[in-house]
């Protein structure tokens, strides 16, 4: 990742020459103008910089960048990504999915990717519904979700992206809003940093099948986001209001000047974090920035740890000697054993 | 006491899942080939790792074929049958030869286990068994008595039975005991109480062959006459994880190995994670789409990528397979065959997969298969998986079985340094670089790798422009790449060896077979050749594209058999291909084909009318 001599590299450094094909008004525009200039401001390696992804809008991704880019197979993406990092961890690689990519079809990916502390950035484009297939509800759509496959209003429960991230064990996780380049470049530069598994959530306007979805927590970031700050207690409403737990741990909104405001850490319990992630709208404002942090080692250490290892302690394989372990025996020139 | 040579012995344990019947088997068959036999064997198991005592259900089978001259099979039918209680006697008596020698273990044979199985009567008093030699002993009470004064329970000093067994035949077929000894107190050296149990029991097997005076005769089978060489043992899982580790070295590159638990494919996986050492990394991933992806991703990244399942599996990796085809990844895709549909016959051998390796993807997705035919076959395989995947830069369908995988033959140690290397090159020029730029002679696209500064681009499923690699929907550029994609699998006949071909190019009847129905094939044709009939037999190690050496001879034979565990799978695509009307030799029981079967198969052909013939071509017609 760092590198001595620092690679000069401007935004346009880091497009592709493909034509971008989102529908206009697309909240990935703005993430894709954000990832660019944050990973040129940051001089990384195009060479070294892979993204890969699944199959949905937000999967289109790799083709804009002018870096190593896979657009795998629905639901896959961390599959691929995962065999590419335990071969070749000196790669930074990225994982573009979105919520029906990411959480639906390859749910079962993402929670053993996060377990394993894959060292690899995930952002998930979370817009609630599936866009190219032309407007189903999806994982994460609020109940009563009306859509193209229900006429009549969704009757699952969405899940929690932040929850399923820290329940299964990513150390890098985070949260914001396709429109706030600010913070996005923040979280970006960090998650680059980072080492283990990151998850974002990147909460995305669909303007073609779920318009305005996050309005209610993008159209008002002082009265509805929590933007975290290491150190700080969690505020919002201008600093007028606060959070703070009630009984049974149950969060609570309180006036800013009560002593039992929270304070964030992003390197509090996995209890303060998961408590982050309860905090959703409409009941509550939305905390963005880096909800959780967490330095443990990473799959690609360990797996090739244990072959140094194995190198340290038995030398260098030495095929002859393979091929020959075991039962051996010598037939002679008269064609019995000796 | 008389000594009885024999050229050849099939033997056959049989008992509870919880008997340890492959463990005595797999030591007998060592000792066979320490002596200096021909062996062969045929491990056959239930699915349950216990099933309930003494059911028929629960029986596990462990046949051995040893013989002083070359052999094939496990052999159709055991001379020797040691039941250790009613069940296996019940399911295994049917096969044993008239007159054969029947080991019976009496301290099972109590109401309760008979009751089990099914006996009205108890068989070993009854008189039922007169057409066999039977040694009726009781090994649970000989066993207990030999470790009396023992710490270990009664359970445990139980579970010591198949040791007496094994000393018991030890002492028939005049082994050396002491090389068994030390292998045992070597298995057992972190728990040595059982060790030195297990020994106790093993050497009261083999001293009551001696003393007890109920054998007359002991065998001795003479040591086999082998080309001069080093051996060893090995089984097809065994030989197949070497040959990827051998494989991933001649190319020059790493070995990355991903896999999902499903039987009979699971110890590649275990025998590669111990090859760490050699660099190899294996990963066992969350599910079988995950262990094709990160296969997939390694590839992607520079490695020799290679993974392993059975046909469930496999069904599961087909998307992503697809992915591999799209992408031109070299991806090696191993099939250990089992009975199916569905979960099937987990345990049981079949060849019921050749569909799905060749046509089980959307789209037109050819890939090449090669089909191993014998359990050190799979080496050679492996090694040759490998050079075309990365030579053509394609996924490559290796196809095993259940008989291959666990099956064990002493098996010729190839000489490493005669093996062609087939080293990677990774394009890193950047000068006038294009993604899908072919090469002329094996159509195959340049492997460029992430990390190579000037080359940057992008792939992915979505049909891609024939130079640039850039999505295309462009309809005749469809087409070009489809047909790209297919001649480039046929271009795979290129490098394609010599058809394995037994009997002459012309003749009366071909039995045309692949993998692991090898030896009784060659066997059989080789029996009825013997009978002066005209009879040839072509083993087929390359199925996608068809061995190049099959159209050449095909249309020389009166009869065409294709024999195969299926219900005519070659078959269809072999009247497909060549239009001719060949009949199928099939069997659907989980079990490899006897000589026997194929013998009779060959005779009938040899006196039914000639077949009718047709013409050959094969007229497409473009739109």
């Amino acid at each position: 990742m760092s590198d001595a001599v620092k690679i000069k590299l401007s935004k346009k450094d880091l497009e592709s020459d493909q034509d971008v094909r989102w529908c206009p008004g697309c909240g990935d525009y703005a993430i894709l103008a954000t990832v660019q200039r944050t990973l040129a401001q940051l001089s990384i390696k195009r060479e070294n910089t892979v993204f890969v992804s699944g199959i949905g809008c937000s999967s289109r991704f790799p083709y804009y960048m002018n870096t190593y880019g896979f657009h795998t197979i629905h639901g896959r993406a961390p599959t691929i990504a995962s065999g590419l990092k335990i071969t070749r961890p000196e790669l930074d690689v990225w994982v573009i999915t979105g919520d029906g990519d990411g959480l639906s079809i390859g749910g079962n990916h993402m929670v053993h990717v996060l377990r394993r502390n894959m060292d690899l950035k995930i952002i998930l484009f979370n817009n609630q519904i599936y866009g190219l297939t032309k407007g189903q509800y999806s994982p994460t759509s609020a109940l009563g979700t009306r859509a193209a496959s229900t006429p009549n209003g969704s009757v699952d429960h969405p899940l929690n992206p932040i929850s399923l991230a820290l329940g299964s064990g990513a150390t890098f996780v985070a949260r914001a809003a396709d429109t706030d380049a600010k913070l996005m470049a923040k979280i970006l530069e960090e998650a680059y940093r980072h080492k283990g598994a990151v998850f974002i959530e990147m909460l995305q306007n669909c303007p073609v099948f779920n318009d305005g979805v996050w309005e209610g927590v993008k159209d008002d970031p002082a009265g509805k986001q929590i933007i975290l700050q290491e150190g700080k207690p969690l505020l919002f409403a201008n600093g007028t209001k606060g959070i703070k737990l009630g009984a049974g741990l149950v969060p609570e909104i309180c006036d800013a000047s009560d002593p039992g405001v929270l304070v964030h850490t992003e390197r509090g319990s996995a209890l303060y974090a998961n408590l982050l992630a309860q905090l959703v709208q409409p009941d509550f404002p939305m905390p963005m920035g880096v909800l959780y942090r967490h330095d443990k080692p990473t799959y690609d250490q360990l797996a090739i740890a244990q072959v140094d290892d194995a190198i340290a302690k038995h030398g260098k394989g030495n095929l002859e000697k393979l091929m020959y372990s075991g039962m051996v025996w010598e037939v002679g020139a008269d064609g019995t054993r000796h | 006491m008389e000594t009885k040579q024999l050229d050849r012995v099939v033997i056959r344990f049989a008992g509870d899942s919880g008997d340890g019947m492959q463990l005595t088997g797999t030591e007998f068959a060592k000792a066979a080939a320490e002596a200096g036999n021909d062996i062969s064997t045929f491990p056959d198991f239930p699915a349950e790792i216990r099933a309930p005592a003494g059911s028929l259900f629960g029986v596990s089978g462990f046949q051995l074929h040893f013989s002083s001259s070359e052999i094939y099979t496990p052999g159709d039918a055991p001379d020797v049958l040691v039941a250790m209680n009613p069940a296996a006697l019940k399911t295994n008596l049917k096969d044993l030869v008239d007159n054969g020698t029947l080991i019976v273990n009496t301290g099972a044979f109590i109401e309760a286990n008979l009751k089990k199985a099914g006996y009205q009567t108890n068989p070993v008093e009854d008189g039922s068994l007169g057409k066999y030699k039977v040694h009726a002993i009781d090994i649970s009470q000989l066993t207990t008595s030999a470790l009396e004064g023992s710490e270990l329970s009664t359970k445990e000093k139980g579970r010591a039975k198949n040791f007496f067994a094994l000393g018991l035949v030890f002492w028939m077929y005049g082994r050396e005991p002491e090389t068994e000894i030390r292998r045992i107190y070597q298995q057992f050296a972190k728990k040595p109480e059982f060790g030195e149990a297990n020994v106790k029991v093993f050497k009261a097997g083999y001293h009551y062959g001696e003393t007890a005076e109920v054998f007359q005769t002991v065998y001795k089978v003479p040591p086999a006459t082998f080309q001069p060489g080093p051996y060893r043992n090995i089984t097809g899982n065994e030989a197949i994880a070497l040959g990827l580790v051998v494989g991933a070295e001649l190319a020059g590159k790493k070995l990355f190995y991903s896999g999902y638990p499903i039987t009979p494919a699971s110890s590649i996986l275990h025998s590669l994670a111990k090859y760490k050492n050699f660099g190899t990394l294996t990963f066992q991933a969350e599910d079988e789409i995950a262990a094709m992806g990160a296969a997939i991703g390694a590839a992607y990244g520079g490695s020799i990528a290679v993974t392993a399942s059975s046909g469930p599996g496999i069904a599961l990796k087909g998307e992503a397979i697809g992915l591999a085809v799209m992408t031109e990844l070299p991806v090696v895709i191993i099939n250990v065959q089992r009975g199916g549909p569905s979960t099937g016959l987990p345990t049981k051998t079949e060849q019921s997969d050749l569909f799905q390796a060749i046509y089980g993807r959307n789209g037109e997705s050819p890939i090449p298969v090669i089909a191993a035919k014998s359990p050190g076959d799979t080496f050679y395989c492996a090694i040759e998986a490998v050079k075309i995947a990365t030579r053509y830069m394609c996924p490559v369908m290796l196809l095993s079985d259940g008989y291959i995988a666990n099956g064990s033959e002493p098996w010729p140690l190839p000489n490493l340094t005669t093996l062609p290397r087939f080293d990677v090159i990774h394009r890193t020029d950047p000068t006038s670089y294009f993604v899908y730029e072919r090469d002329p002679r094996t159509l195959s696209r340049a492997w460029v790798i992430p990390g190579t500064p000037g080359l940057e681009h992008r792939i992915g499923g979505i049909e891609k422009d024939a130079l640039t690699g850039n999505i295309s929907y462009a309809p005749e550029n469809h087409e070009k790449q489809t047909k790209v994609r297919a001649e480039k699998i046929n271009r795979v006949a290129q490098d394609i060896g010599e058809l394995d071909l037994s009997g002459g190019e012309s003749g009366d009847v071909l039995v045309i077979g692949w993998g692991g129905t090898y030896g009784a094939l060659r066997q059989a044709q080789q029996a009825v050749a013997a009978q002066g009939h005209k009879v040839s037999h072509a083993h087929l190690r390359w199925l996608s594209p068809l061995e190049p050496g099959l159209a050449k001879i095909i249309h020389n034979f009166k009869h065409v058999i294709v024999a195969e565990l299926n219900m005519g799978q070659l078959r269809t695509v072999i009247r497909a291909q060549f239009l001719v009307d060949a009949v199928g030799l099939n069997k659907i029981q989980g079990q490899p084909f006897k000589v026997s079967e194929v013998v009779a198969a060959i005779h009938k052909q040899l006196e039914a009318a000639p077949m009718a013939q047709a013409s050959s071509s094969q007229p497409t017609v473009n739109a």
